[in-house]
């Protein structure tokens, strides 16, 4: 690559059908209000964890959807567990279940949680 | 692909394309990397169909690489064409052939925006009369030399001597087309065909007996992007661009790429050089490389020129393996000998050779 | 009572035309209803299920055309109107085929066109093997049977929303209302046909204001699975296996997607008919910025055109679903029957 001083990019696509969805799928089938929300991202807004840090449940919610494993396990542990957003969600998604499930899914699935 | 509904879509596409009497301008980077396509295009028009095709040496750059690199400003450009207006207007020509897809759209935005906005047009007026003196007249028709390959399709399938048909198979070669994005991106009715079905190579390529292959990445962008390759750190990003476009066709296992802009044809047929020499991915079948032609080359091709006449030794990709498929007889003894006999230095490690 | 009872023409026999139709006879008007197919019902005839509630569209229709039948109503299938033009008091209505009825009022129903979905090019509508219209679909669904040209019942497939709607391009800003609700409706009848496909939703905003819309789209997700991607497809391309492939942003991950589907249905909006735009050129009626005809009141004179005597029910007007439609036609007879009252000519 010095040969040229530049190099070929990966791309920034999301390629859905070659994404693991078996977290997102877990999740689903354990805690199905799941399935419900619509990333209006008053979860987020609410965030104790997303207002000092780089946290946004509601994209971690989307990277799930999408099977964008690695960016989830990058953002597993940056929840507290408050359950704030358990009060602002207007889907009754159960949210801090949705991330307690990530990290036994990941258990599960890569053998170690991150 | 039913063709029966691209052909509808095509309709709402057609275009006026002038029948003779063309003021030519050249591009500025084609001479050197496809040198014989010019001089085909000239010869086939002047001298197999007899048209009038008129060349004034005073014609200059458009100064659109400048101007996609934000070094040329939009007035400037804007003279620098009202100038090329003007040399069409003093021999007495009204129908401009245009030699290179960047030029051509910058012909056609700057034709667009004196319409939408008349006093850009009479400030142009201004500024080439007080640089020069001269005045000049909008064009009545303004076609890429495509356009005009593309109207006389039908002339040279009519005098073919090669056919786009494997001659051991006698499959029809798969061919990919790339119109380049400023051909019909930035204005679909100045394209034939438009810019999500365009019909200007793909017309050929039926015409002359091959298969256009439809692959996902058919409209994605060659690569170019001028600033993007203009500076070094960013070049990745053209060459990731070009890696998308191939990684896309090559399970269709194209056995060319018609190409309709220099830059297209410059960076799709070298980038695979340099793709090759980073990780050694190649394009092809076998671990060939795809060639990639212009549309005057590929029409030499079908109507029997020699292939080293026509420039295609400097590629970067040979086509050597498109040469045998298509039963063009060849000697190799030409292809680097200059004009007058003499042997010249064969470059190293050809692709495709 | 006069002895000739007052004569109205209705163009267009639709939900809204035959609705209306019903409700003029019913106070004793003549009325001669045109229609331009062999059959009522107009575009519910094409429809399998209806939203919200999934109820067959034939029971609507059935409805329909018990109205059709009363003795005032003459009902003329396979004809158009083509002009109407203003005698004093009376209107002359010029049909297609050259015949003309003298009336007393007139009401436009010609309402809506699907949107020609091969406008959008680069969906590839008409170039590319399973890619269809919502109204193709409900074309299957009454069939019986959800395949993929090549014969195979498809696994994942994709519905695109706001196909002609809300788009500068094909010079539509307008939404089409329905076509998010359509989506969702379908997305859950295919899961019906097909119980393990996947089902992806690419849609702008979700729209679903019309009542108990949302609370199918809750459905949708909890019950059917329906995945909902925001971002709207920009291109549709076919892999080397001749499977759809998909490009969108996916916006609230704010990265671009890629996805491979067996079959994509596209929610064609809805555009004026054809008809009733030559129709409101021929008469000097007044179109709007989204060319559908254009009431003289937006809040209390929907039903009525700037002519006086010629009004306006359905969607002809705007995107309408059949529940509106119906009321407003319903609107439509009673400001008819309160202007021929008003000039002396049915005291009904």
């Amino acid at each position: 690559m010095d040969k040229f001083g530049f190099s070929l990019s990966r791309a920034r696509v999301i390629d859905y059908d070659k994404n693991d969805r078996r977290i997102a799928e877990y999740i689903y089938e354990h805690e199905p209000s799941f399935r419900l929300c619509i990333e209006c991202g008053a979860c987020a807004a609410t965030c104790t964890a997303g207002n000092f840090t780089e946290f946004s449940l509601r994209e971690f919610n989307v990277l799930l959807k999408r099977g964008e494993n690695d960016k989830v396990r990058a953002r597993l542990k940056k929840c507290m567990f408050c359950g704030k957003c358990i009060l602002a969600c207007p889907r009754g998604v159960n949210t801090r279940n949705v991330i307690f499930l990530a990290r036994q899914a990941f258990r599960i699935f890569d053998g170690n949680e991150t | 692909m039913e063709s029966e509904g691209s052909e509808r879509i095509w309709s709402d596409y057609q275009k006026e394309i002038a029948d003779d009497h063309f003021f030519y301008v050249r591009s500025c980077i084609r001479q050197s990397f496809f040198p014989g396509s010019e001089k085909f295009f000239l010869d086939f028009l002047r001298d197999k169909l007899g048209k009038d095709v008129f060349e004034n040496p005073s014609h200059t750059t458009c100064t659109g690489i400048g101007y996609h690199a934000d070094i040329v400003p939009f007035q400037t450009i804007m003279t620098v064409i009202a100038r090329h207006y003007a040399l069409m207007k003093e021999a007495g020509y009204k129908n401009i052939a245009i030699s290179c897809v960047t030029s051509f759209g910058i012909y056609a935005e700057i034709l667009e925006t004196w319409k939408h906005f008349p006093e850009e047009l009479e400030k142009t007026r201004e500024y080439l009369y007080k640089a020069t003196g001269r005045e000049f007249d909008l064009p009545e028709n303004i076609a890429h030399t495509s356009d005009i390959i593309y109207k006389f399709r039908n002339e040279i399938a009519a005098n073919a001597k090669y056919l786009l048909v494997n001659r051991q198979t006698g499959e029809p070669l798969k061919v990919v087309e790339h119109i380049g994005c400023h051909y019909a991106k930035i204005f679909p009715k100045y394209g034939v065909g438009g810019a999500e079905f365009p019909k200007v190579l793909s017309g050929m390529i039926e015409a002359w007996g091959g298969e256009v292959v439809d692959y996902p990445e058919r409209r994605h962008c060659c690569g170019f992007g001028f600033r993007q390759y203009l500076v070094q750190a960013n070049r990745g990003y053209s060459l990731s661009n070009t890696a998308k476009k191939f990684s896309s066709m090559k399970p269709f296992k194209p056995d060319l790429v018609l190409t309709n802009c220099p830059g297209c044809t410059m960076f799709m047929d070298k980038w695979q050089y340099t793709i090759k020499e980073m990780d050694g991915t190649t394009f092809g079948v076998n671990g060939e490389s795809i060639p990639v032609l212009t549309y005057e080359e590929l029409a030499g091709l079908v109507l029997g020129y020699n292939p080293w006449d026509l420039g295609l030794q400097y590629h970067m990709v040979q086509s050597e393996p498109l040469l045998r498929k298509m039963g063009i007889e060849y000697d190799i003894r030409d292809k680097y000998s200059t004009r007058d006999g003499k042997q010249m230095p064969v470059p190293e490690n050809l692709i495709n050779a | 009572m006069p002895e000739m009872s007052a004569h109205v023409v209705v163009a267009g026999g639709g939900a809204a035309g035959i609705e209306a139709a019903g409700m003029l006879a019913r106070s004793g008007i003549r009325v001669t209803l045109i229609e331009k197919e062999t059959e009522p019902g107009g575009h519910l005839k094409g429809w399998y299920h209806l939203f919200p509630d999934r109820r067959d569209s034939r029971e609507v229709i059935s409805y329909l055309s018990r109205l059709i039948s009363h003795e005032n109503i003459d009902f003329i299938p396979g004809e158009t109107v083509a002009k109407i033009d203003r005698k004093g008091l009376s209107f002359s209505v010029t049909t297609g085929k050259g015949g003309s009825f003298t009336a007393d009022a007139v009401l436009i129903a010609t309402g809506f066109d699907m949107f020609r979905c091969e406008r959008k090019e680069e969906y590839g509508y008409g170039i590319y093997d399973n890619v269809i219209t919502s109204a193709e679909l409900e074309v299957m669904f009454r069939n019986g049977e959800i395949k993929t040209v090549g014969g195979i019942v498809p696994s994942k497939l994709g519905m695109i929303h706001c196909v002609g709607s809300r788009d500068e391009k094909v010079g539509n800003l307008y939404c089409s209302k329905l076509c998010c609700v359509t989506a969702v409706k379908q997305a859950m009848e295919i899961k019906e046909y097909i119980s393990d496909a996947r089902i992806f939703c690419f849609y702008m905003d979700m729209r679903m204001g019309g009542a108990m819309y949302e609370e199918l789209y809750r459905e949708a997700q909890e019950k059917y699975g329906i995945n909902f991607i925001r971002g709207k497809v920009s291109e549709v391309s076919v892999s080397i296996d001749n499977r759809l492939i998909v490009k969108s942003e996916d916006t609230l991950a704010g990265r671009p997607l890629k996805m491979e589907v067996d079959m994509l249905v596209l929610m064609a909006g809805m555009e004026i008919s054809d008809g009733g735009k030559k129709l409101a050129l021929a008469s000097g009626l007044k179109t709007g910025e989204n060319r559908f005809l254009a009431s003289a009141d937006n809040h209390y004179g929907s039903n009525r055109s700037h002519i006086s005597g010629i009004f306006y029910a359905g969607t002809c007007t705007a995107p309408m679903n059949v529940t509106d439609t119906i009321s407003h036609a319903r609107g439509a007879a009673a400001e008819i029957i309160d202007y021929l009252r008003n000039t002396g000519r049915h005291n009904g």
